[in-house]
């Protein structure tokens, strides 16, 4: 018998599904392929979502990120020789934001480093990256006692995030959230469900990130919902996270953080921890270049033009090309265009002193004038 | 999704109410909800001549810009100005208050102009698009 195969080649896996994303389907959220995993974009209008955020509370299903582990004896060294921060450092029950660099200083992705225990290590990486982390990690850490393991599908994830997170969620645990401080995580119970519970997130508010087991993530999003309804909370996509992230200022892998770029590009270079003992991946070309003149410089705009800049549009000086736009966005709460964007030293420093006459965006043919402001577009009222 | 009976429509995602010799025009509840928040929209200047399947203006959302065509031959008669103080009545009201310009038919002899689909034609379209 004669069977011809059918035309699958070149045709992509069905995306993955998190433990949530029934509950998003129910919700009526359009969904979206990202990274391999179907998310909602938004549930009905992502400005609201962000509104929401930013005034009262979002829920978020981040099942998609990555979580790697690292244990054993040798866990932190292996970390430290790994990463370019020092987790060792880490006092457990902390967390600290690092990034993971190629031989030539390039940057595989931007991490959330947990230290759960002395020897007991969680990485949380970018959807897209965890299986080039999760190799990169499992390779460095080969000459220590520790071992690495992809724990993405036994954790569901649920950032509660925004000013009112912490009223929403403290009727639901017994822990004092008073007690749980920034980037610090505690094993907790929150609607009776054991969780790792961690005050982290990328929306630039206060919040929360509850790391919980796949068969308890529906319960708690339905608890959660239950008791942020009076607070205005509401469901929130990916769209109202990257808007959220922009104005905060943080930047997405892929958008401002490349293999092509090493932290100093981005203005991180505080991640970098060149004088950790030991030699780690990636250092002696970070050492090189944390030595010389930045070749760009990450910078924000702000714009009055009702276009907007989107990433890949290109930064014109005067009528020449000084950079590109690395991501853009109408900004809810500042109600005016904002981008981050790359542009070349020189004219980073002439505008700031000069100011930004001269300064725009292409945006399809039109030179939108543009001006140059510090980072973050917002900071929360603290 | 909403497909209202009277209205016609274009493969582009655009509806047309046809009302004697004016069309009026605009994007439909499948478009806007693909399109997510709409931010702005560029329209065509009246008095513009625009000819169907034509570009004409821009729907700018916070995901992406699309091209509006023109889904008819004729002119420009009056664009919608609410859109330009709230872009956001495209997603609210797609077929009512957040219309987008008005044509005047060069062609007012046939009945409907040529390659404008019905509302069941539309829904059968959206429904494969949707598969």
């Amino acid at each position: 018998m004669t069977d011809t195969a059918p035309a699958t080649a070149g045709s992509m896996p069905a995306p993955r599904r998190t433990p949530l994303t029934s509950m998003h389907e129910q919700l009526g959220a359009s969904l979206t392929d990202f990274a391999g995993w179907l998310m909602p974009l938004r549930y009905g209008s992502e400005t609201a979502e962000h509104n929401a955020v930013r005034t009262a509370a979002g829920l978020f299903d981040l099942s998609h990120m990555g979580e790697l582990s690292v244990t054993g004896p040798g866990a932190a060294a292996a970390l430290d020789y790994a990463l370019t921060g020092q987790p060792s450092a880490l006092q457990p029950g902390r967390a600290r934001y690092t990034m993971i660099s190629a031989d030539d200083g390039g940057v595989l992705d931007d991490l959330i480093v947990y230290r759960l225990a002395g020897e007991e290590f969680l990485v949380v990486a970018n959807a897209a990256n965890t299986a080039v982390v999760g190799a990169a990690l499992a390779e460095r850490a080969a000459a220590f006692d520790a071992e690495v393991a992809d724990r993405t599908d036994d954790y569901a994830l649920i950032a509660l995030q925004g000013p009112r997170a912490a009223a929403i969620l403290a009727p639901l645990t017994s822990t004092d959230l008073a007690g749980v401080k920034y980037y610090a995580s505690y094993p907790a119970q929150v609607a009776g469900r054991d969780v790792l519970l961690a005050r982290t997130g990328y929306t630039g508010e206060d919040g929360f990130e509850i790391f919980a087991a796949p068969r308890d993530a529906e319960h708690l999003w339905m608890e959660l919902s239950k008791a942020g309804a009076g607070d205005g909370l509401i469901p929130a996509g990916l769209a109202a996270r990257d808007t959220l992230r922009l104005e905060a200022g943080m930047p997405l892998y892929g958008n401002e953080l490349t293999s092509d770029m090493t932290p100093f590009d981005a203005g991180l270079g505080r991640v970098v921890k060149l004088d950790k003992p030991g030699g780690f991946v990636g250092r002696a070309a970070l050492a090189d270049r944390a030595g010389q003149p930045p070749q760009r410089q990450l910078v924000g705009l702000t714009l009055q033009s009702r276009r907007i800049p989107r990433h890949g549009y290109q930064v014109l000086w005067h009528g020449r090309p000084a950079g590109t736009v690395t991501s853009g966005a109408a900004s809810p709460t500042l109600g005016i265009r904002i981008a981050m964007a790359y542009i070349s030293p020189d004219v980073a420093q002439a505008t700031s002193a000069a100011g930004s006459a001269g300064l725009a965006v292409d945006i399809r043919g039109n030179a939108e004038p543009a001006r140059l402001v510090e980072l973050p577009f917002y900071r929360r009222r603290s | 999704m909403t497909v209202p009976t009277e209205l016609y429509y274009t493969p582009e995602h655009e509806w047309v109410a046809l009302n004697g010799s004016i069309a009026s025009v605009g994007i439909t509840d499948h478009a806007q909800r693909a399109l997510g928040d709409v931010v702005f929209v560029s329209m065509p200047a009246v008095g513009a001549r625009v000819t169907a399947g034509e570009p004409c203006g821009e729907v700018e959302s916070t995901k992406s810009v699309s091209d509006v065509y023109s889904p008819v031959d004729g002119e420009v008669t009056e664009i919608n100005a609410e859109i330009d103080e709230d872009a956001g009545l495209v997603n609210s009201d797609p077929y009512g208050a957040g219309w987008l310009f008005k044509v005047k038919l060069d062609e007012t002899e046939g009945d409907v102009p040529p390659g404008l689909l019905s509302a069941t034609e539309y829904t059968a379209l959206t429904k494969e698009a949707d598969e």
